[in-house]
């Protein structure tokens, strides 16, 4: 038989059942978040570490200039190495039709009559190719996509300085190549990088490595020490030019693919307690006000003989339930919103498979910790039914007292009506509860501040990206480190009007036991088109031998002015520099590194070398400035800043960015869902009166005013406090969004502030209408009826 | 002849629908003239409250027309009766809700503040005897003194008629006398009409007109011709 309470908790579940759909749903809004994002990172990992593993992504790259064939089964010996790939890879241009410039590529090659043992390629479209015709290529599939071109197009492509004709037979894609990126270039985009894959044979004809390889592929056997394979690695091919082996955790592409997990990660990690945290908060105030208003229900079952424990059980059931249906409904919610979503990222990461994975520990940590939120709530519940004595239950309760309270300041009193009194009275009785009110609602005001200032963050790095530290139209990158003459040539041109060299010196960077592998670029002192800026974004001087670290390249080797960096260059005769760090750049892009151009050459003793250049055009002669740019042998790419400002934004709009626009709309829903819950609990308490003001000849109105007035005050204190929670909050949130490519500040931006009020008024007008439109229709009567 | 404060014509008031539907009025016709004090007694669920919201301008009729002089409240929107209560009519409930962020003297000038031709807040507070306590907040009053306080919050807007649903139901004998007296006042000095829903059958003896309640109907009405003073009520 089921019990009489099990009746009346189903009941009341029923009655309350808006309220108790809106906690159950910003619980399982936390919950499912978490399922959804844990599952997400879960999946996308498996997917990641299967697609490797199926196309054996080798997990050491060896770049060298050029090794002779016979050194693999040397490579092959070293202790830990399990398979060596020699191959052949090559900067190429590749002409295509709806672009003005060449289009930068990277030739790699396949082995001539085998599959390769590592980094194998994934058939999307078309056939292998053919070793005996070695015009056939495979494209990457995404690249080719970009332009819409298909198997069996021909293209013409620049390798080594000579232009081919090629026969596209097929589309193909690599985990090696998830991301691409050109070089010299931070932002990945599918459209301005290709990959081409074609027969060893053929490739070595045109890169001039017959019998050799210009770069070892190696994978490690279980248990192996990485770094005393990289050490051998080194040494063995550093006599043939070989510019430092890196583990596949340096890999641009894997990089990429990495922080973007890791991104997502972040917020999976850090916003479901948030939501947690709200409705507990809301489940206390909600269950409490329950309580109150069943004071004389409780004293009856306490003078039927029911113990604390058992009434309080009653209670704590409803909270629980509440709780559970919630972080059931979260699950499901889960599930289903990372199966949808999995496919989108599936394609975002260029996955050709999905290994759909859940993480069964997300479920057990939302169901668990919404359920101790939730108790946590209830306990402050279950107190106050305690206290209660079965004779004082069952008395109505007094009017509430306002003797000690309720003086307001003579003058300010004389300056009311009644029913501003009333609402001023209220508060200033009670400034525990409006307290608790005005948090809440200063809580959602933070979510919208710091999401909002996000939002502004994201504009802040572009701007300060594309139009502060760089302000070039064209970046030009020379196939081998030239000499300044080719600066001149570049001025030479009609329509440049502004020519700046720069010299990128790939290079090791270390302190202690923070490694980093990057760029160091060598700048003219005064350079106006690509600068180093400090934080107030004045140009920072570059004289001396000395190196300017940006903010990010600073933290990540844990550096400061003054201190000594060691630079290992990679490239050249490779000296290891013992450089002083002299200032600190603003950059938000990146981890960029300067120097002085003449101290950098004059360090690498090679004078007078630049290795690409800025450029500032006059548009009018854009189409022939690039087409003298494809005439100069001694140009190996040209980057257009518009195009790379679109692919950063396109960058930071998929992937991890995109989240900034859920976690946006999430909390929207917990600001409306806190202000609303104000709304109807200060309705709920004042019902009684609120009908009696309706029979005195109130309008609706006017009766209306008591209650919405209230939530007014209690909305507009929020707004500076919740601005004030807002702006700490930004700084954690802008920490989450920051990933190693690029870095969202938290900045005060008046704006941000103003909208996320706008939000948060948003929400109490509309939770306004709502209790309005209740406080209309309420039957006079019946409110009157009840006692309290 | 005197005019009629009140007149119904069929009033009925059905609860709910179909087979669940209660008839809270079965037809109810009516009239109540301007000026008296007028007792309504029967049992509970007999309808009269019901009548009493009805004309009131708190509930509407399902059928039927009720008249408050020339005005049909039932052909009246939701904001012509708002205006109607504001204007003309005062309400005592069993219990008393007041504002208790009030204080007395607040809780009148509430009413005086909206109203057309209020009295002073002071003096309906000196007309209930609560000159001394005007400022004293609910909380700090008797249950006898808090339906005072309703009472003079009632009649501040100089009522046509005041409406009192079971004024005196949680007081004891003496303050319920007092209560009765105010009323008695209210009727004699303003010449409001005064509607009294109770169970007591003892207090009909002070009305000038009794109508019996009974199954939604009225069962008979007794014009009283033998008025006493609430001092000569038996409790």
């Amino acid at each position: 038989m089921v019990s009489p309470l099990a009746h009346k908790l189903l009941r009341d579940l029923w009655r309350m059942k808006g309220q108790a759909m809106a906690i159950g749903m910003v619980i399982a809004v936390g919950v499912g978040m978490l399922v959804m994002m844990q599952g997400l990172v879960t999946s996308l990992n498996d997917t990641r570490s299967t697609y490797y593993e199926r196309y054996r992504l080798a997990e050491v790259f060896a770049p060298v200039t050029r090794a002779p064939e016979r050194l693999v089964t040397r490579l092959a010996a070293i202790e830990g190495v399990s398979a060596v790939e020699p191959r052949v890879v090559g900067a190429a241009l590749i002409d295509v039709a709806d672009f003005d410039l060449p289009v930068q590529a990277q030739a790699v090659s396949l082995p001539d009559l085998r599959a390769p043992r590592l980094n194998d390629v994934f058939l999307t479209d078309g056939r292998m190719i053919d070793s005996d015709h070695s015009d056939e290529i495979l494209l990457l599939q995404a690249f080719a996509k970009a332009h819409d071109l298909n198997p069996g197009d021909r293209i013409n492509a620049t390798m080594n300085g000579a232009r081919r004709n090629f026969q596209i037979v097929g589309l193909a894609q690599s985990p090696e190549f998830l991301y691409t990126t050109a070089p010299g270039e931070l932002i990945p985009d599918d459209a301005r990088f290709g990959v081409i894959w074609m027969s060893r044979s053929a490739l070595a004809a045109a890169y001039d490595m017959d019998g050799a390889f210009n770069e070892a592929l190696l994978s490690l056997s279980r248990g192996a020490n990485d770094a005393a394979v990289l050490d051998a690695v080194d040494r063995i091919l550093d006599p043939y030019g070989g510019t430092g082996a890196y583990p596949l955790a340096d890999q641009s592409s894997n990089q990429l693919v990495s922080e973007e997990i890791s991104g997502l990660e972040a917020a999976a990690v850090g916003v479901p307690p948030i939501f947690l945290a709200v409705a507990a908060f809301l489940l206390y105030i909600v269950i409490n006000r329950m309580v109150q208003s069943e004071r004389e229900e409780i004293g009856l079952m306490k003078a039927f003989g029911y113990t604390n424990g058992e009434v309080g059980a009653h209670y704590f059931k409803l909270v629980m339930a509440i709780a559970a249906g919630g972080a059931l409904a979260g699950c499901l919610m889960g599930i289903a919103g990372g199966r949808a979503l999995i496919q989108v990222y599936v394609a975002y990461f260029k996955f050709p498979f999905l290994v759909f994975g859940l993480d069964p520990a997300s479920f057990v940590i939302g169901v668990s910790v919404s359920i101790l939120a939730a108790s946590a709530g209830g306990l402050f519940v279950l107190r106050s039914v305690f206290v209660l004595t079965p004779a004082a239950a069952m008395r109505a309760p007094a009017p509430a007292d306002y003797s000690r309270t309720g003086a307001i300041g003579h003058t300010i009193n004389r300056m009311l009506d009644q029913p501003s009194r009333m609402v001023l009275r209220r508060i200033t009785r009670q400034p525990g509860r409006m307290a608790g009110a005005m948090i809440g609602i200063a809580c959602g005001m933070a979510l919208s501040v710091s999401m909002i200032t996000i939002y502004a963050g994201f504009d802040r790095t572009i701007d300060l990206t594309f139009n502060v530290v760089d302000r070039s139209d064209v970046t030009v990158s020379f196939t081998h480190a030239a000499s300044e003459a080719t600066i001149f040539e570049l001025r030479r041109m009609e329509g440049v009007t502004l020519v700046e060299p720069v010299r990128h010196v790939p290079a090791v960077l270390r302190n202690g036991l923070a490694t980093h592998r990057g760029v160091v670029s060598g700048l003219a002192p005064d350079q106006r088109l690509s600068r180093a800026l400090d934080s107030d974004l004045r140009p920072i001087a570059l004289d001396g031998g000395g190196i300017v670290l940006s903010t990010a390249l600073a933290t990540k080797l844990d550096i400061a002015p003054g201190d000594m960096l060691t630079v290992e260059v990679r490239t050249g005769r490779q000296p290891v520099l013992e450089i002083p760090v002299t200032s600190v750049a603003e950059s938000l892009l990146g981890a960029p590194s300067y120097m002085d151009l003449t101290a950098l050459n004059r360090a690498l003793r090679e004078p007078n070398r630049v290795s690409g250049a800025y450029l500032s055009i006059d548009e009018a002669y854009a189409t022939d400035i690039y087409t003298a740019l494809q005439n100069m042998p001694s140009v190996a790419g040209v980057s257009l800043k518009s195009q790379a400002e679109v692919a950063f934004q396109t960058l930071m709009n998929t992937g991890a960015g995109a989240i900034r626009y859920v976690m946006g709309a999430i909390a929207f829903v917990i600001t409306f869902g806190i202000v609303y819950n104000a709304a109807r609990i200060a309705y709920a308490e004042r019902s009684r009166d609120l009908a009696s003001l309706r029979v005195i000849g109130f309008t609706r109105g006017e009766a209306a005013f008591v209650l919405l007035g209230e939530l007014a005050i209690v909305t507009l204190i929020a707004l500076p406090i919740g601005s004030i929670f807002g702006y700490y909050l930004s700084f954690g949130i802008a920490d989450g969004f920051s990933t190693e490519l690029y870095q969202i500040p938290a900045i005060f931006d008046p704006a941000s502030y103003g909208f996320a009020a706008m939000v948060v008024i948003g929400a109490a007008v509309a939770s306004g209408w709502l209790v309005k439109r209740d406080i209309d229709r309420a039957e006079l009567v019946s409110a009157l009826k009840t006692r309290e | 002849m005197t005019k009629n404060a009140f007149s119904t014509k069929g009033v009925t008031k059905v609860y709910g629908e179909g087979r669940s539907a209660v008839h809270a009025l079965r037809g109810v016709d009516l009239d109540i003239p301007e000026g008296e004090i007028v007792v309504l007694l029967g049992p509970s669920g007999s309808g009269k409250s019901t009548l009493l919201n009805i004309i009131g301008g708190l509930d509407r009729a399902t059928d039927g027309d009720a008249f408050f002089q020339d005005q049909n409240l039932s052909d009246m929107s939701d904001r012509q009766l708002t205006m109607y209560r504001r204007d003309h009519v005062g309400f005592v409930f069993q219990f008393y809700n007041l504002m208790p962020s009030l204080t007395a003297r607040e809780n009148v000038e509430l009413v005086t503040e909206i109203a057309r031709d209020p009295m002073d807040p002071d003096e309906a507070l000196a007309m209930v005897g609560l000159r001394e306590r005007v400022d004293h907040f609910p909380a700090q009053l008797s249950g006898g003194e808090q339906q005072r306080v309703a009472i003079a919050r009632a009649v501040a807007k100089n009522p046509t008629v005041l409406f009192c649903d079971e004024p005196t139901g949680a007081l004891d004998s003496q303050t319920g006398r007092a209560v009765l007296n105010v009323l008695k006042d209210v009727n004699e000095k303003l010449g409001a009409t005064v509607l009294i829903v109770t169970h007591a059958a003892s207090q009909a003896a002070m009305a000038d007109r009794v109508i019996h309640f009974a199954d939604g109907g009225i069962r008979e009405v007794i014009v009283n011709d033998k008025k006493l003073t609430p001092e000569e009520i038996e409790w």
